[in-house]
């Protein structure tokens, strides 16, 4: 069984968010990059899972993104997971990324796409359910468990209030969240290992966004907190009923 | 014209559906056209009624097939109605399953597309969405570069305009795909609405103490009509069940009221809840980093505050 598992490079959930020319620009001054972490937590840790439990799984990375993104790679790699492919495509458009790894997908004939639900960032949830159009394969989101036996899969998927229990059949595409797999950290011996495992870069292919980001904005400050002596709760109340208009 | 995916479980229309019409209403009238609802499979609901959130037409496609969720022939039967239609514009809410369809059906309508938009398109100089990025930290303004467009909006930030109307309602003739998916089950938590859906929100932090003192907790949940969540660590420690942590790994929630008890109110538990319209912080530490995300704080024991404030609530809608 081959797995291809998608990765993007985002900042750290504690960083700075700021923005630079005249407002148009994410500020990556001082930002720790990380992989996504549903693409690291959820997706990336069960196809290594899969891969303990069989070890004839072979588990491929790809991440489309600029010479940058390596060192988050290789941190994928000393996680787990064979050779790692970086599209040289720096986008922030979701349909030029899914249209790369569309192409890498169909050349490897994988039969496990995993995604994380989605990135940290752009939080856009869009590149597995465009693969689902571009390959033509089942896409099964915001899933919470996977069991794999043989050519049959049984997916649960989160749906509001509940969750949903399905089977189907390889190859398949898959978004992940938490309950998937348990967070781990790289060994000293999968660091060690991860230096010489291919990393393969492929040239952009895709050229045309169908999206321009043309500025971004920071929340307006919150006018401040008013604070509401704890003795008296009617005042509260009060507040919540005639100023916020929410209860 | 704007064409809405009408999203249902179990033959019922999802809320988010409705704003998500509201929401394609407002930009048909914007954009000049009319806004037409898309119901894939059927529903217990009046289609006509749609019509009271902005939809002048509904078109059905009659195939109990589409009654069970499969993301493939979903959107390949959306993209092929939007095209028999005609539609230029094609709204979903970004819900679960909205999530799941709308790029897909973007990619196969050659559309750009954003996802989690929360107001309406500028559309005075091109089209131009804006959205929450960074998890609710930022905004971004992006330009859709193609003449369709597909947009799904962020549950409960545009909300749903409720106004007089019948929709006309017809069917739909399009070739369903045989879907090779089969659900083999689907457990709901019984009584609860669902938290992404709930419009007044009760949390709890670790300054709780333990889940033996969750009553009082419950107790305000009760008296408002209120859902109940949680931070990370509390479900963590299984105090509470894991459908409950809201945060930047758990549920992201927008809810009109978020009241946050004895939760400090860390950076990623901010990035889920910090949507919502107002936000009620009670800690006895007045160095909380949720103060300064707060609109209304109350420093003090939340042991003592939280009975009282229920008292006042019960108090408050005996006397109306």
């Amino acid at each position: 069984m081959k797995i291809l598992v998608c990765i993007s490079k985002t900042p750290d959930t504690t960083a700075k968010i700021a923005f630079i020319e005249g407002n148009t620009k994410f500020d990556e001054n001082g930002v720790q990059w990380i992989i996504n972490p549903y693409d690291e937590w959820y997706a990336l840790v069960k196809a290594i899972e899969l891969k303990e439990k069989d070890p004839s799984v072979i588990i491929h990375l790809v991440t489309v993104g600029g010479a940058d993104t390596e060192p988050i790679i290789r941190k994928a790699l000393a996680l787990g997971g064979d050779e790692a492919i970086r599209v040289n495509n720096i986008t922030n458009d979701s349909l030029v990324v899914a249209q790369e790894i569309a192409a890498i997908a169909k050349e490897g004939a994988y039969d496990l796409i995993f995604t994380g639900k989605e990135t940290i960032d752009y939080n856009s949830a869009s590149v597995g359910s465009m693969l689902c159009a571009l390959l033509d394969q089942n896409f099964i989101s915001a899933a919470v468990k996977l069991d794999v036996n043989g050519n049959a899969i049984t997916v649960t998927r989160e749906i509001e209030g509940g969750e949903e229990t399905s089977t189907s059949n390889l190859p398949a595409i898959i978004s992940c969240q938490k309950g998937m797999a348990e967070q781990r950290i790289p060994n000293m011996r999968g660091i060690m290992a991860a230096r010489t495992k291919p990393l393969k870069v492929v040239e952009a292919s895709i050229l045309n966004a169908t999206t321009t980001v043309k500025s971004f904005d920071l929340p307006p400050a919150k006018s401040g907190v008013k604070l509401v002596d704890p003795a008296n709760m009617d005042e509260l109340v009060r507040l919540l009923k005639e100023e916020a208009k929410v209860i | 014209m704007v064409l809405i995916y009408i999203d249902q479980a179990d033959q019922e229309i999802k809320k988010a559906s409705y704003e998500a019409i509201s929401y394609g209403a407002a930009l048909a009238k914007q954009l000049d056209t009319t806004a037409e609802a898309l119901v894939l499979g059927n529903v217990k609901e009046d289609l006509t009624t749609l019509g009271k959130y902005g939809a002048s037409k509904v078109h059905q496609i009659n195939n109990t097939t589409l009654n069970n969720f499969d993301a493939r022939v979903g959107s390949t039967v959306v993209a092929e109605a939007a095209k028999t239609l005609g539609a230029t514009v094609v709204v979903f809410a970004h819900n679960i399953n909205g999530r799941a369809i709308a790029p897909a059906v973007a990619v196969k309508l050659n559309a750009g597309i954003v996802t989690g938009a929360c107001a309406l398109p500028k559309t005075d100089a091109g089209f131009v969405v804006t959205k929450t990025v960074f998890s609710g930290k930022a905004f971004a303004s992006i330009q859709i570069e193609t003449p369709v467009k597909v947009i799904s909006i962020n549950q409960n930030s545009f909300g749903t305009v409720l106004g007089e109307g019948t929709a006309t309602v017809s069917t739909l003739d399009i070739t369903v795909p045989t879907s090779t998916i089969t659900i083999s089950s689907i457990d709901k938590i019984q009584g609860e609405v669902p938290l992404t859906e709930a419009s007044l929100v009760v949390s709890g932090g670790r300054g709780l103490k333990g889940p033996e003192n969750w009553g009082i907790l419950l107790d305000l949940a009760k008296a408002l009509g209120a859902s109940t969540a949680c931070s990370r660590p509390v479900s963590d420690s299984d105090w509470r069940p894991h459908h409950e942590h809201v945060g930047q790994t758990g549920i992201q929630i927008a809810p009109n009221l978020y009241i946050a008890i004895g939760i400090s109110g860390a950076i990623q538990h901010l990035a889920g809840v910090n949507r919502s319209k107002t936000i009620v912080v009670i800690n006895k530490d007045p160095e909380a980093p949720f103060f300064k995300a707060a609109d209304y704080g109350v420093v003090g024991d939340a042991f003592e505050v939280v009975p009282a404030l229920t008292a006042a609530i019960l108090k408050s809608k005996g006397g109306a």
